[in-house]
């Protein structure tokens, strides 16, 4: 249970930041000073060492080598890479469902069809395919039909996490929905004359819902991890945005002098990632239908 | 058996070309700029970009260009676009170090994560399983080149202990290969920990309530031999088809991060290189080497299946 | 003549989420040489746990088990895991209900044997093999060298019993329990098992405690039965004292049940209505009350197992003797 508080805490500080934040994550203080127990110290040292973190009201994290608030870019770049992990679960759960439930349910060669596409999504290398994707749409952006996405717009990353990962989600669909399609509701279903879509929406899809939830709880977090790792290479979230990733990526370059940098955003990403895993489980414990006799109290 | 194992060949051929259809597509097609302009430089003219354009055969049609190249990379003369070196000889090069990361963490990760999930199913909602959990489901949300940094960090610059990375070739020294390993053996092994002892603690505890194992205790053998024996060797099957999906994967392209931060010139490395410059010949090639592999691990994992399940080998239909 | 097992006061009781369940609540009964005790009763009346219990199989974190069950000289009950491990399989041994997934699918049959031999024999393992052989050749398997080196779902459902059967007879138990052994196979092979049985009791002198719902299987094999009823023994008799002369309404109820060949057939087999109690919370009374036709008054106090027509008969109601000889 305390872990459904830090989940909800992870992902609704990123939402206070414009309201508690003293500064915009993206404004340099380099040369700015502020009170450390009493005294004037640089935000940035002469050295270009940024101020470590303490227990202060501004600059709570410390700084980086701009002078930015560590705080600040942190619940910025939270939003960003929340923004993404949940936006790119949609996408995946929605392809995946679709294309899990036709081959499932219509087998033949739309199966035949369906499954070499998710062959040949999953064959590909992720991070590869990630990254591949990821350079070559920052540079000039996407353009299918009218609709233009502009290369260092959040929806590249989206869309590429949200894609590359549904042959995960929608494999197991696909098996739950063959396994279901034998059973004697879905022949009643058509003995009564339900059309299939209707036998798909009503019938099957109740009866995945648990294991859709389940996984996309799981799909978030495997989404910012993801997310954090194209970033880290300079595929993933383009300058000026943040994300946790992105603020990896620039503390390693200091990481001798101003560890904190590194840590930190990293820590967020470790304990977001772990509250929704945590979260999955239980959400999978508890959908099990399987009663269990524990210990007596 | 041989009408099966064509027919899993067919579609190994046929995704492998799938895939270095997209890949050459991704690269050719969506960029909205011009190749042989970045390749020419930023100060060069026309003529130059023109000349560049011809050499390297950008002024071919799509098709063709495909062609040639697909067949410079069979005959091993595929040549990089942003240096000269012929792409093939570095992923050769590149081989070793990556095999050696690979199988030294895939060793690691399988013996902890049997141990770990061994003991977490006999001792179920005990101390021991509890705390395994958790560490089990903190390595499962660990960012992999963060891990890799932090290590990096505390262990060979705070404390002294391991080296800052590179690779020592086994066959130069094999103490200092092993050494050089092992931050980066934790590093690829601590996901897959805690995924595998996962899956074998469920696992096990499905088996345990099964019926043939209630028949084992009633015969009178050991309790031991009943873990060994029935429990563990019925929930290894799906660990070991998982293992080979993973392991499989991880060639093929999950040790960019690891390599990267780890400075060790790989296959991984030398793609994350290659991505950076744009440089098509040898992403592509590296692609193509690492679907391969995911592509002939699949097929691999559908064979031992049968192989460990009985009743798959003699024709029955396997559990659900 | 001793009996080999003497059960007294078996109690058995699970705590769960829900509360304590009280699966066995005082079951007592006595298994002579060369034997056959059948215990009947519908299904979660508790004659499988019973059973369980006996070798030591219910054991678990979440149990409390109490009473006696006394074995070659020795209390079951009071055994440590070690020594009860001696027990299963030597002397007492056990076939389940279902064949189908009571053999392990991934090792051949003639090795699933061998390991209980090698369990507690130090034979090799080729002896062991060949010993397996014997064995599948003694309950009618066919070709069993061949047979031997095969895997379990290459069985029949009813050659896969008999494989459960060598296998428990392979040390030559003084005693084997049987859990609903027929239960799951075909009507024209369960008469076979039950054959097998039969021959094996009567050659070997094997007691055998046989648990089954089947009142059918209960007439061919029985020599001795005990009904089962919401975690307690309701009547215990021979098998002819019982099918002649019942005394608990329960075992009316169950005898009704059965169709018969030489009766006009009603228009509906008559049920015993109502469901059993729940052994969460078991009622203070007879615990057959809210189902029995001939309930009255006296039936608010449980009744106690005792004595009433023949000899090492007992039943458990309040009914009078001459009111049980008028209703049956």
């Amino acid at each position: 249970m305390l872990f459904v508080f830090i989940v909800v805490f992870c992902l609704a500080a990123p939402l206070w930041a414009d309201h508690v934040a003293h500064t915009g994550p993206n404004q340099n203080h380099i040369t700015d000073k502020v009170l450390v127990g009493g005294q004037l110290t640089d935000v940035v040292a002469p050295d270009g060492t940024p101020l470590g973190p303490g227990l202060r009201g501004r600059y709570l994290l410390g700084a980086d080598q701009n002078g930015r608030d560590v705080m600040v870019r942190l619940m910025y770049g939270g939003r960003t890479s929340i923004y993404i992990g949940v936006l790119a679960a949609v996408i995946t759960t929605l392809l995946a469902v679709t294309v899990g439930v036709l081959a499932g349910y219509y087998r033949g060669w739309i199966d035949s069809v369906l499954s070499r596409i998710l062959d040949v999504v999953w064959a590909f290398p992720v991070l590869l395919l990630g990254i591949a994707l990821g350079t070559t749409l920052a540079l000039g952006g996407l353009r299918i039909g009218g609709i233009q996405i502009a290369g260092d717009s959040l929806w590249i990353p989206i869309l590429i996490i949200g894609v590359v990962y549904v042959p995960y989600m929608a494999r197991p669909i696909r098996g739950e929905v063959l396994a279901l399609r034998e059973k004697e509701f879905v022949e009643a279903a058509v003995a009564a004359g339900k059309g299939p879509l209707r036998i798909m929406i009503a019938e099957l899809l109740p009866n995945i819902i648990s294991t859709i939830i389940v996984f996309s709880a799981l799909n978030i977090a495997n989404n910012m991890l993801l997310e954090s790792a194209l970033s880290f290479l300079g595929a993933g979230v383009r300058p000026p945005n943040a994300s946790w990733g992105t603020m990896i990526a620039d503390g390693y370059q200091t990481i001798y002098t101003a560890p904190h940098l590194t840590i930190v955003p990293g820590l967020m990403i470790v304990l977001t990632v772990l509250s929704l895993n945590v979260f999955g489980d239980g959400l999978r414990d508890a959908l099990d239908p399987r009663a269990q006799i524990r210990p007596g109290r | 058996m041989a009408r099966f194992a064509v027919r899993r060949l067919a579609g190994m051929i046929a995704v492998l070309f799938a895939i270095s259809v997209i890949v050459f597509l991704i690269f050719n097609v969506i960029p909205n700029s011009d190749p042989a302009a970045r390749i020419a430089g930023k100060n060069a003219n026309p003529a130059l970009i023109a000349r560049v354009r011809a050499d390297l055969g950008l002024d071919q049609s799509l098709p063709v260009q495909y062609l040639t190249m697909m067949k410079q990379i069979f005959t091993g003369q595929l040549t990089s676009y942003a240096s000269d070196q012929n792409v093939l000889q570095h992923i050769i090069s590149g081989l070793p170090v990556t095999l050696s990361l690979c199988v030294g963490a895939a060793l690691l990760w399988m013996v902890l994560a049997i141990w770990f999930g061994y003991l977490s199913a006999v001792h179920p909602g005990s101390f021991t399983d509890r705390s395994l959990t958790v560490l089990s489901l903190v390595g499962i949300s660990l960012p992999v080149f963060w891990l890799a940094a932090i290590l990096l960090y505390y262990f060979s610059f705070k404390v002294q202990v391991f080296p800052t990375g590179s690779y020592v070739p086994f066959t130069e020294d094999p103490l200092q290969w092993l050494y050089h390993l092992i931050l980066p053996w934790i590093t690829l092994a601590v996901l897959y920990v805690g995924f595998y002892s996962r899956v074998l603690r469920s696992n096990m505890l499905d088996v345990m309530n099964e019926d043939y194992v209630r028949t084992a205790r009633a015969k009178g053998i050991s309790e031991r031999q009943v873990r060994l024996r029935h429990v563990l060797r019925n929930s290894m099957i799906p660990i070991v088809t998982l293992f080979g999906l993973d392991f499989g994967a991880v060639v093929g392209g999950g040790t960019i991060l690891t390599e990267t931060v780890f400075n060790l010139n790989g296959v991984g490395l030398y793609a994350g290189q290659a991505i950076g410059k744009l440089d098509l010949p040898p992403l592509m090639a590296v692609t193509m080497f690492g679907a391969f592999f995911i592509v002939l691990f699949n097929t691999i994992v559908d064979i031992l299946y049968a192989f460990l399940d009985p009743r798959i080998r003699l024709g029955e239909e396997a559990p659900a | 003549m001793s009996p080999i097992l003497r059960v007294a006061d078996l109690r058995v009781s699970f705590a769960t989420d829900e509360g304590v369940v009280h699966a066995v609540d005082g079951v007592s009964f006595d298994v002579n040489p060369g034997e056959v005790v059948a215990i009947v009763g519908e299904s979660g009346c508790g004659k499988s746990v019973t059973a369980q219990t006996l070798i030591g199989l219910t054991r678990s974190p979440n149990a409390t088990i109490s009473g006696t069950a006394i074995f070659g000289g020795r209390d079951l009950i009071d055994l440590s895991d070690d020594e009860l491990r001696t027990v299963r399989g030597a002397h007492i041994a056990m076939v389940f209900q279902d064949p189908m997934t009571s053999l392990n699918p991934v090792y051949r049959v003639g090795d699933q044997i061998a390991e209980m031999i090698r369990a507690h024999r130090e034979v090799s393992k080729r002896e062991a093999l060949t010993r397996a052989v014997e064995l599948l050749h003694s309950v009618g398997i066919p070709n069993p060298e061949r047979r031997a080196r095969d895997y379990p779902h290459e069985f029949s459902g009813g050659m896969r019993q008999r494989v459960m059967i060598a296998m428990a007879l392979a040390l030559e138990p003084e005693l084997l329990i049987a859990d609903e052994p027929t239960t799951a196979l075909d009507v024209t092979i369960q008469a076979q098992i039950l054959n097998l049985l039969r021959t094996l009791n009567r050659e070997k002198n094997t007691s055998v405690v046989l648990i089954t719902h089947d009142l059918g299987v209960v007439a061919e094999l029985a020599d001795k039965v005990v009904v089962m009823y919401a975690g307690q023994v309701v009547e215990q008799a021979s098998l002819d004292e019982l099918f002649y002369q019942p005394q608990h309404p329960y075992t009316w109820g169950l005898l009704g049940s059965i169709p018969r060949p030489d009766e006009i057939r009603p228009d509906r087999l008559p049920q015993i209505p109502g469901q059993p109690p729940s052994l969460r919370n078991p009622p203070t009374g007879c615990r057959f009350a809210a189902r029995c036709e001939y309930v009255f008054a006296d039936c608010v106090q449980p009744p106690p197992l005792r004595s009433g027509s023949g000899i090492g008969h007992l039943d458990r109601c309040w009914l009078s003797a001459d009111a049980k000889a008028g209703r049956r």
